[in-house]
């Protein structure tokens, strides 16, 4: 999107674009070599250090399960965990993440199966196109290692830093509660 | 294994890949060497291009082409193609790929960026120079329909885009002799269909083979494919367009064709190189399409009793810059307003104008939210003037079971059929709703909550909802020798569950289990003949023809099975994956050994296999729409000083006939719940009075979260259609329908002691204060 009314005004001539912009444009773009873990291997890549972090993972790491829904930090569907923690990966850059443990989605079933968290949204429906899904699952499962018991609050506090435009929420609801029933950990 | 999987509340067979994030959106594809692309947008509501530079965008590196609208061959610079055409639609008036002369609404593209990196294409959007002639913007809906306001298209004497009239018996009459007549003036302003995942477009071309090959994020693989090849000048055999995994639609990615799903596939051709583009949100908000405002002004006119006499609106659709999709949610609207009801007189006139803002086109309720509001608000309407029980006074007026199937007098339905109603049972569903809410006795617990100073307000709202229109879907259904089964439909998903629905419809004919047969969908690689996903039609359509294409092959395979087993066709049954004797199990072949004799590889076909395999395609147009119904009842909680509204209980009853997998079908219902409810109380996009959209972020425009949306119990009513062989009618928009009608009535019955009548979605909040103070200060409520 191009908004800036600058820009736009119809006196300004394309000529007279200030030297400012030309400079700061041109400036070499800085990348940074950077190593961390990946669910689980290490990982040492050289970035561009204004690439966020979820599109490092999805472009440079191929792991497309991240999905990105508004890259404004509001829909939760680019939601990984940065050392256990849930983090919006549209809101941090790659480089931001160095020396840190990172899980995504990929992480969660390696084999065929499924892990108990994303076994219970399929047995209690907690999902339709599965394009906010991987935030959930991330969000689910963070809470749930850390309360082996939570309240109904605790997961719908959890559960409200997400946008589902499918489920109405209730299969998702549904699924976490069961998923701490069944999740041996 | 059950012995029946149709009506099983079966998992998904799509589930493991989407949640083990090896799904395939249109963004995960990824193809050596891809470019990627971006926009330069207007950020003029109605402007003059003066003058367009590029060459300091050009200039910088990674930057691979600057394309402007006279960069664009010819057969791609005109406007884009009218979708639905309509005798009333004077000025179909359509979008073009880039706008290379005059703007229409913020956001319509000017250039396309293809660069190296989405980073790179963004860097150059900030080095083009556009010089506008910014002119006057027709932006508020009432004043875009006046004579002399600013002109959306220069070439029009106004913004009238049609004019168009549907009536049923002598309105004026019955009005003129009526006991009782009520005038409401009734407004729902715009709203976006917000998918958490926006549009994309992936393109490559192979310059050897001559092969363009398209993903997109579209409801409507086949009919892009069609107008590609017709725009870009390719045998259709020669594009495949796949719409792949697609997260959420709900009509607005049924378009055909957005500028960039012509612009992304030329430049993939001219750069012979694979080009990327994905929306960012804030271009959602802009460049996908909206729905929803219009302006109702209606009456209806009674007996003594309550009973309908007539029914007469008047209204005013937002069609947006152009209207490329055509007339359908205005013509939707008039036609589902009379709903359950007997209305013998009715009028339905309306003019859709254009403005200068993002164009609309159906989203998920299509115009029925509208129609159901307004006559809806009308019935309370009636029931609070005559002072007869709300309830009752629907009932009065009921379609009756044994009058079915009911013609509405000559209206014209969405599909151009003559609107009849096939089947139902309204008394039914009504009953059963006010029973699960708990009717009968809520005076006593309104006055109950009422001692405990709460305001709580029971609110419903019934409708009916054409599904399953034509033309037609198809199917193709082949057994591969390892018996598993491959079912290819052209129609495409955005998370329905067909990839199970459709399969449990074949696993009951073929006898397999229903996690041996594999669903395609949405790739015209696979299957080239269909229309789309949209207006519930899905399952219907396609999965008549599923129905259709599986009892083919039973046949085949019968025919096939009787030679291997030297037995008649007719002693033989289908289970478990294998062919048998009936009463004789051990006599039995596996279904893939039929599949692999009927395909031998020397010998003779006895010409009834009408050729070879176990496979079949087959087509089901349905002559008309199959009509669902439902009715919402729920306690809805207002907290006065904070504007805030709180759901205690929410029921849904459905009726769209014998249900495929009741869970799929409830999460449809409930999903359309929660979008029924942001339509009704948080999602409104704002302009302001140039044209600007105010609500560009989820920060402003506000999607509920499970903290606004309200477990929902759901149940049924199954009134089989006669329209189709599986019975069945569509579910996909139950959910969203009457929401908004059913959020007033519930605020009118918590608000009854202030006088509050609701007349306006969306709300909130703070708009609900204002009304709460209107009513207040109002000197009696009317």
């Amino acid at each position: 999107m191009n908004g800036d009314p600058a820009h736009t005004t119809p006196a300004q001539a394309p000529a007279r674009v200030p030297a400012r912009r030309k400079r700061r444009l041109r400036e070499p773009q800085s990348a940074l070599t950077i190593r961390f873990t990946v669910n689980g291997e290490t990982v040492e890549r050289t970035v561009e250090v204004r690439k966020t972090l979820a599109d490092f993972l999805r472009e440079d790491l191929g792991l497309t399960g991240t999905h990105l829904g508004c890259e404004h930090g509001v829909c939760g569907a680019c939601t990984g965990l940065l050392n256990g923690e849930p983090v919006r990966s549209c809101l941090l850059f790659a480089v931001q993440a160095a020396g840190a443990g990172i899980e995504t989605v990929e992480s969660l079933a390696p084999g065929e199966g499924l892990h108990p968290v994303q076994a219970a949204f399929r047995e209690h429906h907690g999902l339709q196109c599965g394009f906010c899904t991987p935030g959930f699952l991330m969000s689910a499962v963070a809470l749930l290692r850390d309360h082996t018991v939570p309240t109904d609050e605790q997961i719908l506090e959890t559960l409200g830093g997400h946008l589902c435009r499918c489920t109405g929420y209730q299969g998702i609801v549904e699924a976490v509660r069961a998923a701490a029933r069944t999740w041996q950990r | 294994m059950p012995t029946r999987w149709f009506g099983e509340r079966i998992p998904r067979n799509e589930d493991p890949r989407l949640l083990t994030g090896r799904g395939m959106y249109v963004d995960d594809v990824r193809r050596p060497g891809t470019l990627h692309a971006a926009f330069y947008r207007s950020p003029h509501a109605h402007a003059r291009i003066l003058r367009i530079a590029t060459d300091q965008a050009k200039a910088l590196p990674g930057v691979v082409a600057v394309v402007t609208a006279q960069d664009l061959p010819e057969r791609i610079r005109g406007p884009l193609p009218k979708l639905i055409p309509h005798p009333a639609l004077v000025h179909h008036k359509t979008q073009v790929a880039l706008a290379g002369e005059v703007v229409r609404h913020v956001g319509e593209p000017i250039a396309l960026v293809v660069a190296e990196s989405r980073y790179i294409a963004e860097d150059a959007l900030e080095l083009i120079d556009v010089e506008f002639e910014v002119l006057p913007a027709a932006v508020d809906l009432e004043a875009a329909a006046k004579p002399g306001a600013p002109r959306v298209h220069a070439d029009m004497a106004d913004n009238i885009a049609a004019h168009h009239i549907q009536r049923a018996g002598n309105v004026e009459e019955a009005f003129a002799k009526a006991p009782h007549v009520f005038r409401e003036r009734f407004t729902m302003d715009r709203g976006s269909s917000s998918p958490i995942e926006t549009r994309g477009v992936v393109a490559e071309w192979d310059p050897r083979s001559h092969q363009l090959t398209v993903w997109d994020s579209t409801q409507a693989p086949i009919r892009i494919r069609n107008y590609l090849s017709d725009l870009l000048g390719l045998p259709q055999a020669n594009v495949r367009v796949i719409a792949p995994d697609i997260g959420g639609g709900f009509g607005p990615k049924i378009m055909m064709c957005y500028p960039e799903e012509i612009s992304i596939p030329w430049a993939a051709m001219m750069l012979e190189r694979p080009v990327k583009w994905i929306e960012d949100r804030r271009e959602h908000f802009v460049a996908t399409n909206h729905e929803r405002l219009q302006i109702h002004d209606a009456e209806i006119a009674v007996d003594t009793d309550g009973r309908i006499l007539g029914v007469r609106t008047t209204y005013l659709h937002d069609c947006g810059a152009y209207c490329a999709y055509g007339l359908t949610v205005p013509i939707v609207s008039g036609t589902t307003l009379p709903g359950p009801y007997k209305i013998p007189n009715y009028h339905a006139e309306y003019r859709a104008v254009f403005a200068n803002k993002t164009q609309t086109s159906p989203y998920r309720g299509a115009g029925r939210p509208h129609g159901v509001f307004v006559m809806e608000r009308l019935m309370d309407r009636v029931a609070r003037e005559l002072g007869i029980d709300r309830a009752e006074v629907r009932r009065r007026n009921f379609i009756q079971p044994h009058e079915f199937p009911y013609d509405l007098g000559g209206l014209i339905y969405q599909d151009g059929v003559r609107l009849v109603y096939d089947s139902g049972n309204y008394p039914e569903v009504f009953r059963k709703t006010m029973d699960h809410i708990g009717y009968a006795d809520w005076a006593a617990q309104k006055a109950r909550y009422r001692r405990e100073g709460r305001r709580v307000g029971l609110g419903f709202a019934f409708y009916v909802e054409g599904t399953g229109i034509g033309p037609y879907e198809g199917c193709r259904i082949t057994v591969e020798p390892s018996g598993k089964v491959y079912v290819a439909t052209s129609v495409g998903t955005q998370g329905q569950g067909h990839y199970t629905s459709f399969a449990q419809i074949v696993a009951d004919a073929l006898g397999t289990d229903v996690r041996d047969v594999i669903v395609t969908t949405g790739d015209s690689g696979a299957f080239g003949w269909g229309t789309g996903t949209f207006a519930s039609r899905a399952a219907v359509v396609a999965g008549n023809a599923v129905a259709l294409a599986a009892g083919a092959v039973r046949q085949k395979t019968l025919q096939v099975a009787a030679t291997l087993l030297e037995a008649r066709g007719d002693d033989l049954e289908l289970a478990e994956g294998k062919v048998f004797v009936r009463g004789v199990p051990g006599r039995a072949v596996m279904l893939g050994q039929v599949a692999a004799a009927a395909n031998p590889l020397r010998g003779v076909i006895p010409q009834e296999w009408e050729g070879p395999g176990l496979e079949a395609t087959r087509y089901f147009a349905p002559p008309s729409g199959a009509f669902a119904a439902g009715c919402h009842a729920a306690l809805v909680e207002v907290d006065t000083e904070t504007g805030l509204i709180r759901f205690l209980r929410y029921v849904v009853v459905h009726d769209c006939g014998p249900v495929i997998n009741p869970m799929i079908l409830e999460g449809q219902v409930r999903g359309g719940v929660a979008q029924g409810i942001g339509n009704a109380f948080y999602e409104k996009l704002v302009y302001d009075e140039q044209g600007q959209l105010l609500t560009q972020t989820f920060m402003d425009y506000l999607l509920p979260t499970v903290a606004e949306v309200p477990p929902v119990e759901v149940d049924h009513v199954e009134t089989p259609s006669p329209l189709n062989p599986l019975g069945i009618k569509g579910a996909g928009e139950a959910g969203v329908i009457p929401v908004p009608a059913l959020v007033a009535s519930a605020l009118d019955d918590a608000l009854s002691e202030e006088g509050v009548r609701i007349t306006e979605m969306p709300l909130s909040p703070s708009r609900l204060r204002e009304i709460l103070r209107e009513a207040q200060t109002a000197p009696t409520p009317a």
